[in-house]
């Protein structure tokens, strides 16, 4: 047979399920990938606006409308003012008005003047200005038919976060028109937050916070936008459409030195930063810029969203808004999370406990839908890590009370203690230390949890607490009483409250520092009086068998140190000194993640389900296939009808097999290789499925693993033993699979059979082939089965071994047993076996009894002396057919029906001398044409069908 | 007409049960070979130690989680399992699982043996079963002999002390057995795919090595495009994807939602390829 490469054939079975898993991985991909269907439409376009403290000043606004597809005149829709923060476009809010836009707002981002394509000048959020413009889109929403209007008031909100969330807060108090505010992390006091003095100075004795305010001015330089459509360097060839057309003049005509800031903005920047100091005209200029001066106004219910990690507009902003707001009785709520300038986003928890705050609360104050939002107060502390983004994890807390209110538990009190120390101040405050890294918050949060936070040796003072007993959940403001004295009688300090674990070092909380800006100190520690500082408000662990570690310093990268060094001496107050600490208990918000618990336990339970169902299904089936019994082959150990097997790559190994193995039979299989024995076989051991036809053992229906095959044993394709083990351990290990008694085995039987001596205590690794294939023929033994199944099983044995092989095959089928060999030996089979089922080109070609089909035949082979001698004499001889010399001394004679002992006779007398006289048998001719011949030829079938044909 | 000699024999028997599997593969050296060097695994871990000489803190940042439970290895009996757990469990447990589930038919089909199994008979399903269970049985020892020795160990040497992490607080010793417990299971829970994965192609292949091979390429691939962060939201059904998130039983409180989508992701992998290899086993044609 020629070998077979495995080719690849398209069948219907290959192509059906093959589509069906590219069409449901090509589903799945996009699936994934696929945006969501949008159910809004975007208009950009250019607004000119006329603003300015007369409200006479043109300028053009670069803006986008998101509106819901379902939006008209008969279906009006609420709308949201969306401000972007310092330095960005309408561009950077764009995720947000989208996802607005998807609930049904019609949203208008812009970009603030001075930014982007829009003109005009950055003013700072100015009354005049950047607030006058927002009035103006109100104006222009208004005008809108598809904008739900009260009386030509359009139901309207402003949200925005930093220098948008301003916006909102200046633009609620300056136009009634306002429904609701949502302003995230922004400020109160723009004075406060850029010139912070925490021992209750105002922003004139403030320390400048020189890094942000760099970040903030640098926001506003040269480029026309972060993330505009245009580089930063330079202008494309062509513009976008809806430029002003004087844009590039515009831009060519700006002053280095300020940018698109206004005159005035930049000045005063100029002034507090050259000096470190601001000027009355700086402060004035910053607080017009403040929401804190018109926040009595604001009738708009608030939603404040601050940030935990905020060096630049730290909680207590978001708190000084918030008692403002609540004094007018306007319903107010705030909300922590775990983000802000420095902290970006925050981790996912808190970025969906934000949306679905913003929206209820939106929903309720807009359109009246749901239930009216609570006047709780959410906050959220760092728990840990997430393994999959390596971002910080935190838990949401909620509680009636709000820090600051009169309901707060009474604060802990901690003390912390430590001799007075000296400590320098560097010039020009360098070497500073680090606490935070102003402009890198982009939500990478570990720089909190690594321990960034740098102390410059000489120029700190620390005090420690004893470690705490349990542990200590500080929400809101800790305060605490230092001393201090320098030669100067002035001292810029940085006090931080740490957590020091006494395994990991320190860790300051979100990197936040309190500045403070002592005037009038003594030379001397010993007559210093105590200064209360307030320290950042926090929302912190501090775990049991922690300290707290308060430490002061006198330099900061972030701020503006005096230029000339000084030493200067800190100590805590003569009486101890206690951090107070205000707690606040909440209760954890459930995780919106607790889901997938449940989808966790309806996986494994549909799991469970399936596999239980399979069993049972199983269970049935096996059960059924054991009752269908054909009882009228109950007692016959064998019936193949119709067999036909096509294997998978079209190849027909078994065309059509029928052949009955009766009790008491040994039944040979004979045929050349590739007659489909061994294929015949297969299937016979469910090893294979049929195609066509079947296979009755004992009346069983033969499928693979039916029960019946337990009344048969089997050596088919050379013997399989585990290489490592013993021949006794293989064929005790074969006999504890079958699950039967060891009793039933006849183990000792079967090693006899086996012959192997000592050899079967060793690996069978180490077997010869031969001794393989006893152990083989002893394991198919085992338990003595009623049909006995040998796939070539002298293979490898030597004469004798083959010989002692046919006696016991012979006796095994005594008793009502039977047995099938398989064999391409004639002679073997001949010897062997009662019946034989000759096979070729997967096809029975002959069967029957060994006698019938191995009958005697007229044709005999003569070995004489004197060949022609003897041709001449047979010749004469009457009902010779035919006379053939064969070999040197050999004659093929086709007697006929002359008997062979008047042929011998005969050539005796003629003086012929007679070495041997031998019948050829007729099968062994067929058989031979077969096998040496070319098998393929039809000829040679031919011949052995007619010879079965004679039975 | 009845069967007249012979004891009839048409009520199924139980074959091929558990216990016979785990015997014949408690047998094989490869058995003994991969449980004994769980064992050995810990021990040189910590002969490194000692023998390493000098604490160099050279941490090359950017590790996050990992660099810092490298730092705090020697902390204790807890700390040394859990380093023991990370430096295994991207690789060497992967290969240990893919060859515990990847050989088991593979080889029977390349020793001649499965045939002699199918033909006793054993139900395919039931072969199958056996199979799966006693693969699942050895690979859950092995993982458990490598954490249970390393906690041994790293106790015997370095004492029982609290959890330390530089994440988060310090556990105390009976509480940190707990987390390094759930931290076991949840890495078996995540190798169950490879297992799963491994076991497909076992009966795929007469080749154990194939199966073996591939199903640790294949987690290897999967571990390299959860690298590019390109590929977005994609990554999330990734089989690998969710891996590393017992690292969140370290935290304070426990993090255990990534915990539960990778468990999710896990159940969902293993039910697949195990469903596949049945589908495929229950349908294939024997020829070896």
């Amino acid at each position: 047979m020629p070998i077979r490469l495995p080719r690849l054939r398209v069948t219907r079975r290959r192509v059906v399920s093959g589509s069906v898993i590219v069409v449901a991985v090509a589903a799945l991909i996009t699936w994934a990938a696929w945006p969501a269907p949008r159910t809004f439409t975007t208009t950009e376009e250019t607004l000119t606006v006329f603003s300015g403290p007369r409200g006479d000043e043109p300028v053009n606004l670069d803006t986008t409308l998101y509106l819901p597809k379902s939006a008209s005149a008969a279906t009006p829709v609420p709308a949201i003012l969306l401000a972007h923060g310092f330095g960005g476009t309408k561009r950077s809010v764009a995720e947000d008005a989208a996802d607005f836009a998807g609930r049904g707002y019609a949203v208008l981002t812009w970009t603030a003047r001075g930014f982007g394509l829009s003109g005009g000048q950055i003013h700072l959020d100015s009354p005049d200005y950047e607030v006058r413009d927002a009035q103006r889109l109100i104006d222009w929403l208004a005008a809108r038919p598809d904008i739900v209007k009260d009386r030509g008031d359009p139901k309207v909100a402003a949200v925005g976060g930093s220098y948008g969330g301003a916006l909102a807060l200046m633009l609620a108090a300056q136009d009634s028109r306002v429904d609701a505010i949502v302003p995230m992390i922004t400020w109160n006091d723009l004075a406060r937050s850029f010139l912070p003095e925490s021992s209750g100075g105002g922003p004139a004795e403030g320390v400048f916070k020189k890094q942000w305010a760099g970040l903030f001015f640098g926001g506003g330089g040269l480029g026309i936008g972060g993330d505009g459509p245009l580089p930063p360097q330079g202008l494309p060839a062509t513009l976008p459409e809806g430029l002003p057309p004087n844009l590039m003049e515009m831009l060519a005509s700006l002053d280095p030195a300020c940018g698109r800031f206004a005159k005035d903005v930049c000045a005063a920047y100029h002034d507090v930063a050259t000096t470190g100091r601001a000027s009355d005209a700086t402060i004035a200029l910053l607080r017009r810029s403040s929401p804190a001066q018109t926040l009595n106004k604001i009738k708009a219910p608030t939603l404040l969203i601050q940030g935990q990690a905020d060096s630049l507009f730290p909680l207590s902003e978001a708190e000084a808004n918030f008692r403002g707001i609540a004094a007018n009785g306007t319903p107010v709520r705030m909300d922590w999370f775990t983000g802000g300038h420095d902290g970006g986003q925050g981790p996912r928890s808190d970025r969906d406990r934000l949306r679905y705050l913003t929206i209820t609360w939106l929903d309720y104050y807009l359109q009246g839908k749901g239930e009216k939002p609570d006047a709780g107060f959410t906050f959220s502390r760092v728990t840990g890590f997430d393994a999959d983004t390596r971002r910080i994890t935190t838990s949401g807390f909620s509680t009636d009370i709000f820090p600051g209110s009169a309901d707060v538990p009474e604060a802990r009190t901690v003390t912390v203690d430590g001799p007075p120390q000296r400590i320098a101040s560097p010039p020009d405050g360098n070497p500073a230390a680090i606490t935070t890294l102003p402009g890198t918050g982009s939500g990478s949060f570990s720089s909190f949890l690594a321990g960034v936070s740098l102390e410059i040796p000489g120029q700190h003072a620390d005090f420690y607490s004893e470690p705490l007993p349990t542990n200590l959940d500080v929400v809101g403001t800790p305060t605490i009483k230092i001393r201090a004295a320098s030669p100067t009688g002035e001292a810029v300090l940085f006090v931080k409250l740490y957590d020091y674990d006494p395994d990991a070092g320190s860790n300051l909380p979100f990197g936040l520092a309190a500045p403070v800006r002592l005037t009038g100190l003594p030379s001397s520690i010993d007559e210093a009086q105590p200064v209360t500082v307030t320290l950042p408000t926090i929302a912190h662990r501090f775990e049991a068998g922690h300290r707290l570690r308060l430490t002061v310093a006198t330099s900061d990268q972030a701020y503006t140190t005096p230029v000339a060094p000084a030493t200067y001496v800190v100590g805590l107050p003569a009486s101890g000194a206690a951090v107070t600490l205000p707690q606040l208990p909440g209760s954890p918000i459930t995780n919106p993640d607790v889901i997938w618990r449940y989808v966790l336990a309806a996986v494994a339970a549909a799991i469970v389900f399936g596999v239980i169902v399979a069993l049972v299904v199983a269970r049935l089936r096996r059960r059924r296939n054991a009752v269908s019994v054909v009882e009228e082959f109950a007692d016959t150990p064998l019936v193949v009808r119709g067999l036909r097997k096509v294997y998978g790559d079209g190849f027909v190994a078994v065309s059509t097999v029928d052949f009955t193995v009766e009790r008491g039979q040994v039944v040979g299989m004979l045929g050349p290789n590739g007659a489909g024995k061994t294929t015949t076989l297969r299937v016979l051991l469910g090893m294979t499925q049929a195609t066509k036809g079947e296979i009755l053992v004992f009346g069983h229906h033969l499928k693979p693993g039916a029960d019946v095959l337990t009344r048969l044993g089997a050596l088919v394709e050379g013997p399989g033993f585990l290489p490592h083990v013993t021949g006794l351990h293989n064929l005790k290990l074969y006999w504890r699979s079958t699950g039967r008694p060891e009793a039933e085995a006849r183990l000792e039987e079967a090693l006899e059979i086996a012959g192997l001596g000592d050899a079967i205590h060793r690996k069978v690794r180490k077997y010869s082939h031969g001794m393989k294939q006893r152990l083989a023929i002893a394991q198919a033994m085992l338990g003595m089965p009623e049909l006995l199944v040998l796939d070539e099983p002298t293979d490898g044995l030597d004469p004798p071994q083959i010989a002692e092989m046919r006696k016991v095959l012979r006796a095994y089928a005594t008793d009502g047993r039977a047995v099938l060999v398989s064999s391409h030996l004639l002679a073997e089979v001949e010897q062997t076996c009662t019946h034989v089922v000759v096979m070729h080109k997967g096809e029975v070609v002959a069967d029957g009894p060994v006698e019938d089909v191995v009958g005697d035949s007229p044709i005999s082979l003569f070995d004489v002396s004197d060949v022609p001698a003897a041709s001449a004499v047979l010749g004469q001889l009457s009902g010779i057919r035919s006379i053939a010399p064969d070999g040197r001394n050999g004659l093929v004679v086709d007697l006929d029906g002359t008997s062979r002992t008047d042929a011998v006779a005969a050539l005796v007398r003629a003086g012929v001398g007679v070495d041997r006289v031998v019948p050829r048998r007729r099968l062994e001719d067929a058989f031979l044409t077969l096998v040496g011949g070319d098998s393929t030829e039809p000829e040679s079938a031919h011949k052995l069908a007619e010879v079965g044909g004679e039975r | 007409m009845t069967t007249s000699t012979m004891p009839a024999r048409t009520s199924p028997v139980t074959t091929f049960s558990v216990a016979t599997e785990l015997r014949r593969q408690a047998s094989r050296p490869r058995t003994r070979i991969a449980l004994a060097f769980m064992l050995a695994l810990p021990l040189i871990i910590l002969g490194a130690f000692e023998f390493g000489g000098g604490d160099g803190d050279d941490d090359g940042g950017g590790g996050g989680a990992f660099s810092s439970l490298v730092d705090v290895a020697t902390a204790g009996g807890a700390n040394f399992a859990l380093f023991t757990i990370l430096v295994s469990s991207s690789f060497l447990l992967v290969v240990v699982f893919a060859l515990f589930f990847g050989d088991t038919i593979a080889s029977e089909a390349s020793w001649g043996s499965l045939r002699y199994l199918l033909a006793i008979p054993v139900p395919r399903a039931r072969l199958l079963g056996v199979k799966a269970t006693v693969s699942v049985i050895y690979a859950a020892l092995a993982l458990v002999l490598l954490v249970g020795t390393a906690l041994l160990a790293g106790t015997l040497r370095y004492g029982w002390n609290p959890l330390r992490s530089t994440i988060a607080d310090q556990l105390s010793a009976g509480e940190a057995l707990g987390r390094v417990s759930a931290a076991t299971g949840y890495i078996g829970l995540t190798l169950l795919v490879v297992g799963a994965l491994a076991f497909l192609l076992s009966v795929s292949t007469d080749a154990p090595l194939g199966a073996v091979g591939g199903a640790v390429l294949l987690q290897i691939v999967s571990s390299i495009l959860d690298q590019i962060e390109a590929l977005g939201a994609i990554r999330d059904y990734l089989p690998t994807h969710y891996n590393d998130a017992w690292i969140g039983l370290l935290s304070t409180p426990v993090q255990v939602d990534t915990m539960v989508r990778g468990a999710i992701s896990a159940l969902l992998y293993s039910a697949l390829f195990f469903g596949l290899a049945f589908w495929r086993f229950l349908r294939k044609d024997i020829v070896s």
